[in-house]
């Protein structure tokens, strides 16, 4: 048996996605021991809007702040919205799956058309709602909006191979000799899910740093003075032409991050595609 | 000796374009403990869905109709449900699946299939079962290596996949065993390997095994019965050695002809003109004739089952008497 690892470290873009995400990883876990707290240290004495220095490496914002110090900041603010938020819609959309796709019959078909009439509504004006209703967002309630509208795809998704395993012979053969219910589907059906399940997640975290960076952007996600990607291209809009070193980091870290997850993810796609039971 | 297990009149109909098609129908036998009957016929004859009927897993929309009997040591099998159900399934009978290249879940030990039956029956620590699981892999001759119990089915080798079949069947101690065409899937040499086994794990366990096959060269020295089926019936049933040595029915007869001798002159291998008409479009009276050599009018009449000895009877009218 290949470890998940394994698998992605042989595709070469899958290679290349797991050292970026490491080394972004690495930078957010470590810099902030270095760098100036965003939030309670603007560097006043130094000036607003100052291009790059040796002081500031990437120059410094509208409000005096380090670019570098909010960047990477705002990467943990953006990363942790991705994985909680993927982690709620995986799970929502696994268990949908897993019993739409085992059970069938009446169950199945009213889950699958309420699934039908999420998707009919596009993720981001569904969410464009939500937000809309409240007036100030915590950072646990976006983790949860998100995650509430990110499972149907997956749900789709764990249903059909999940119809497809309970017909194999191992599935009936585990009801013949007397599994559970509980038993098949945690023992039988979720293991045989998880390839697929692990590139469809891996791809999904991609979407929602994107999703999230949109939302943010539009000033209807992260809420200032919290630093995250789409909230600092929001700040620094005025200035995009003049101090283009607000703006461009916080893009670039998107799209590097974006891409070096859905290489990933990519990896993990083709492998679980190439070998099913 | 009373019967484990009595199947009287049991049908399995499933809904067709044009009323109900009934790929079983009415099939009864009986099986005592540590006794072999073997379900010969074709495929197509209904004997897989016979077994599956036995364990209520007949796949829907199929159903078993109203009317049948069947009873494991005189609990209603057709009276339960949920639960009740499912402790008969794998604790009293278990079934051994064709392909064992299948019936395996490739991403977990064969170890840990085999001790989840164990613990789906009984209330055991996980130690405790994986003790067991290891005794069980040495009883069907899967105790050399050490570390077989984390080995993956991927790694084994087809007979050796049929051989943790068994061990996960045996899980949890069954009174009765269905074998479900066990060595269809495997090399000729490692069919014997494997049924001498099966013979083996009956013996030391002195449980039933309904045996079901194609291959009456299989049958020959394993089972105690026979109980040949032909378009959803059985049509005849007997001793193994008397239904070798004096088969009474036409189609057993055509089927014996139809196996190669090492012995005795060489002549050419016989054969069933015909085939096996699909459920829905059986013939009316026997439904055999139309394939018969020994056809005649009043075929066109449903024949009764009719005694010929001890234990040997069969449905045909060769055995009236003309009146």
């Amino acid at each position: 048996m290949r470890t998940s690892w394994q698998t992605i470290w042989s595709d070469r873009g899958g290679r290349l996605g797991i050292i970026l995400l490491a080394l972004f990883l690495l930078i957010t876990l470590l810099a902030p021991a270095v760098l100036p707290d965003p939030r309670t240290m603007p560097d006043i004495a130094g000036g607003a809007l100052l291009p790059p220095s040796p002081a500031h490496l990437l120059g410094t914002d509208h409000y005096s702040r380090d670019v570098l110090a909010r960047l990477v900041a705002g990467a943990r603010v953006s990363l942790a919205v991705a994985m909680g938020a993927v982690l709620i819609s995986v799970t929502l959309g696994a268990a949908v799956g897993l019993v739409a796709g085992y059970l069938g019959g009446a169950i199945d078909a009213i889950l699958m058309r309420l699934v039908d009439a999420a998707l009919a509504i596009p993720r981001l004006f569904l969410l464009l709602l939500m937000v809309a209703i409240m007036e100030h967002i915590p950072l646990g309630v976006l983790i949860l909006v998100i995650g509430a509208t990110g499972w149907f795809g997956t749900s789709r998704l764990v249903r059909a191979e999940v119809m497809r395993l309970r017909t194999l012979d191992f599935v009936r053969a585990a009801e013949a000799l007397g599994a559970t219910r509980r038993g098949v589907v945690a023992r039988h059906l979720l293991p045989n899910v998880a390839g697929p399940l692990a590139a469809a997640t891996t791809l999904a975290v991609g979407d929602v740093i994107l999703l999230e960076a949109g939302l943010s952007f539009l000033g209807l996600g992260v809420q200032p003075p919290t630093p995250s990607w789409g909230g600092m291209i929001l700040d620094s809009k005025p200035f995009l032409v003049y101090a283009p070193w607000t703006s461009l980091p916080p893009g670039l870290a998107i799209v590097l991050t974006v891409l070096a997850v859905n290489l990933v993810g990519e990896a993990l796609a083709q492998d679980s595609a190439g070998a099913r039971p | 000796m009373s019967a484990l297990l009595e199947v009287g009149e049991l049908r399995v109909s499933f809904p067709g374009s044009r009323g109900r098609v009934v790929p079983v129908d009415g099939v009864s036998f009986t099986l005592s403990r540590g006794e072999t009957l073997a379900l010969v016929g074709e495929s197509g004859a209904g004997k897989s869905l016979t077994s599956l009927a036995l364990l209520r897993l007949v796949p829907p929309p199929g159903r078993i109709d109203p009317g049948a009997a069947l009873r494991l040591d005189g609990t209603d099998l057709l009276g339960l449900e949920g639960e009740a159900l499912r402790r008969i399934r794998g604790r009293r009978i278990a079934m051994v699946f064709q392909d064992p290249m299948t019936s395996l879940n490739p991403v977990l030990t064969i170890g840990d299939q085999i001790s989840e039956t164990i613990r789906a029956h009984f209330r055991l620590p996980a130690r405790e079962a994986r003790r067991r699981a290891e005794s069980l892999l040495t009883e069907v001759g899967l105790g050399d290596s050490t570390d077989r119990y984390g080995s993956y089915p991927h790694q084994l080798s087809g007979g050796m996949r049929q051989r943790v079949m068994l061990a996960i069947a045996l899980a949890a101690e069954p009174d009765l065993l269905i074998a479900d065409e066990p060595t269809s899937a495997l090399d000729v040499t490692v069919q014997a390997q494997i049924l001498e086994l099966l013979d083996r794990l009956k013996a030391a366990r002195a449980m039933a095994v309904l045996l079901i096959t194609h291959d009456l060269g299989i049958v020959a020295g394993r089972a105690d019965r026979v109980a040949v089926m032909y378009a959803g019936r059985i049509v005849e049933e007997a001793p193994v050695d008397r239904l070798f040595a004096q088969p009474a029915h036409p189609y057993t007869k055509g089927l014996l002809a139809s196996l190669p001798r090492l012995r005795g002159p060489r002549k050419p291998l016989g054969a069933i003109p015909g085939s096996v008409p699909v459920p829905g479009q059986w013939p009316v009276g026997c439904r055999f004739h139309p394939r018969c050599p020994q056809a005649m009018p009043r075929c066109l009449t449903e024949p009764p089952v009719v005694p010929l000895a001890a234990g040997h009877s069969m449905r045909c009218w060769l055995g009236v008497k003309e009146s």
